[in-house]
């Protein structure tokens, strides 16, 4: 019963996690219909953001859930005005551009950081369960994830930004003949995207440590959840973030983490065979 | 197909050309250097069929590197376990290039979007690299191959005459094989490209909708590109291990990727000479970073692929060859549909 608990706990952490590394990274294709390749060096910057603001004398939780993402999210504003935004309606050359500039982080990173792992320690203890003990900070990033989820639906459903926002991703034409500048719509939403692949670079930094090359581990996972979501953003993250998360999970248990991660990239190729639109591309499709 | 430098006249020239300086480079090239430039054939060839299958075929293809590692892993793994390298050369092509089919058919009969078949294909080189990166220890062996994890696998032995694994070759006799090798696939290409099954598959590039109310499966065209494509590049990657005598993960690794890709669109993409000349340029560059210690090297190709996205979206050979066309014929000639780049 307790292993039970203990595995489910341990299957939620890892659908949690991977909807975290992923959300980013569909607003901005979801909405802009650009695939950032640079997704994994954004949370790459998101967990130096931590470590040198930590080690500066920033409390923990301010500097992984507020300088991470500022700070991230302010470099993707500037990305979105310097090279994005000449790529608009090319996506193959906005693919391009971010792998470039993908490259280019790497190399910052490295001339900067040096090619060493650097850590913060996780905040929070252990929990005791029956005979097993869990990481609490395991506990806090299901947490984190349910709360980011509901704060990006308000903000699409109640605020008058989404308003704005979703009618642009919708006909920018109509949005601007309706007084929207849409060049400025585009850019805080690509810094929205860029500001939570920050925070999750912020709360993943003290699991895993970071070093420049760290992005390469995060993209896997994160695009094939974003193309086998489909192109609702939420309804698509979080149901392809089940399945794929509990698939990796399963299949982890059973064997190896590297062997789940190559189940998780089969079932991704085989759903898509079936559904090329994605998960909510045939189901939800009326979902945000 | 008009202009006469393009006909048969320019490939037999450019055949004579190519096998000029196969034979006088290493008459005049000091030992070292001819070690780098049998890399950079090698990679050339790498780049043809990424050439072929992004610039002619109209597929994005981000995981070239997946079948150059996996026929440089193929041939690795076979020459140890027979020895005689015939079968295992053979291997080299036939397992990537099936592996290719395979990937492809799931891929292609989904008729899933370019972009996504971009982002596919590269996450299943970065899974590669982790799944041949975990095969460390003893219990990951096949037959006589111990698989050595990140370590890779070390004293791949090199190929040899058909038949007589005592007679080995060279380490000049890989270059002249290599370059041999990057002709043949060059010429290859070109008479393909000049063939019924090229003009279709150019056709599906230029508007697949169009040649499939024509009558063509541009699933199948598209599929038998791509695997052709793939079985290249792993003959590339068997010549690659040869070169270095080893395999390891890194083949598959982000950086390999990205490479290939900046290649073909520093070149140009809609020509075979232009990833030839990208590849060369690039290698060059990256020499030259690897030899200082002063700039990353991965900052300057980020900076380069950057850069030639915004301003030279062509490429080099393509933008080159228009600004020579334009001075040749003062009334602007359109672009040859060839050497038009993909959208």
């Amino acid at each position: 019963m307790d292993l039970l608990v203990v595995l489910s706990f341990e299957a939620l952490k890892a659908v949690a996690s991977l909807a975290l590394i992923s959300v980013g990274l569909a607003i901005i294709f979801g909405m802009m219909r650009v695939i950032n390749l640079a997704h994994g060096e954004f949370l790459m910057l998101g967990g130096y953001a931590a470590i040198v603001a930590t080690k500066a004398g920033v409390n923990i939780w301010v500097a992984t859930l507020l300088v991470s993402p500022l700070v991230v999210g302010l470099f993707g504003v500037v990305i979105e005005r310097t090279i994005i935004r000449f790529l608009y309606g090319r996506p193959r050359d906005t693919m391009l551009a971010t792998w470039g500039l993908s490259l280019f982080l790497v190399g910052l990173a490295t001339t900067v950081f040096g090619n060493t792992t650097e850590g913060i320690s996780a905040p929070a203890g252990s929990l005791q369960i029956g005979d097993y003990r869990i990481a609490a900070y395991s506990l806090i990033i299901i947490v984190i994830a349910i709360a980011v989820f509901a704060a990006i639906w308000a903000v699409f459903r109640f605020t008058r930004y989404g308003l704005i926002a979703r009618s642009t991703m919708q006909n920018a034409d109509m949005a601007a003949a309706l007084g929207v500048n849409p060049s400025r719509v585009y850019a805080v939403t690509f810094g929205v995207g860029a500001g939570l692949a920050g925070l999750a670079g912020g709360v993943m930094a003290p699991i895993t440590g970071i070093v420049p090359t760290i992005g390469a581990a995060y993209v896997a996972k994160a695009f094939i959840t974003v193309i086998g979501g489909g192109p609702a953003i939420l309804a698509g993250t979080v149901s392809a973030s089940v399945l794929f998360g509990a698939i990796d999970q399963i299949i982890t248990y059973l064997s190896t983490p590297v062997i789940g991660e190559v189940a998780l990239l089969a079932a991704a190729v085989v759903l898509l065979r079936f559904m090329p639109q994605g998960i909510t591309g045939r189901f939800f499709r009326r979902a945000a | 197909m008009t202009a006469n430098w393009q006909g048969n006249g320019g490939l037999v020239a450019a055949t004579v050309l190519g096998l000029v300086l196969l034979l006088a480079l290493p008459q005049i090239v000091d030992p070292v250097m001819m070690i780098e430039l049998t890399s950079y054939v090698i990679m050339a060839i790498l780049a043809l069929s990424l050439g072929l299958i992004w610039g002619y075929g109209g597929i994005l293809c981000f995981g070239q590197s997946a079948f150059f590692g996996i026929g440089a892993y193929a041939y690795a793994i076979a020459v140890i376990n027979f020895g005689d390298s015939t079968i295992p050369l053979l291997l080299s092509i036939v397992v990537p290039g099936l592996f290719a089919a395979l990937l492809g058919y799931f891929l292609f009969y989904a008729r899933i979007t370019d972009v996504y078949f971009g982002v596919i294909t590269l996450t299943v080189t970065l899974i590669l690299y982790k799944v041949m990166g975990a095969t460390s220890g003893s219990q990951y062996v096949i037959g006589a191959a111990p698989l050595g994890g990140y370590n890779g696998i070390p004293a791949v032995p090199p190929l040899n005459l058909p038949g007589r694994p005592d007679v080995a070759l060279s380490f000049d006799g890989l270059f002249y094989l290599s370059g041999l090798t990057l002709l043949a696939v060059y010429v290859g290409l070109r008479l393909m490209l000049k063939s019924r099954f090229g003009q279709v598959v150019v056709a599906i590039r230029e508007n697949e909708r169009r040649a499939e109310l024509l009558g063509y499966d541009a699933r199948f065209y598209k599929l038998a590109t791509f695997a052709i494509g793939g079985a290249i590049a792993g003959l590339a990657g068997c010549l690659f291990a040869n070169w270095g005598m080893f395999i390891s993960p890194d083949v598959f690794g982000l950086a390999q990727s990205a490479q290939v890709i900046i290649w073909v669109i520093v070149g140009g993409t809609g020509t075979l000479l232009g990833p030839i000349v990208g590849c060369f340029a690039i290698q060059w560059i990256a020499t030259k970073l690897g030899a200082q210690q002063l700039l990353n090297a991965n900052l300057v190709l980020g900076t380069i692929l950057i850069g030639f996205v915004l301003l030279v979206p062509k490429g080099v050979v393509p933008t080159v060859s228009d600004a020579l066309r334009r001075l040749k014929f003062r009334p602007y000639v359109a672009p040859l549909v060839e050497q038009r780049r993909v959208p």
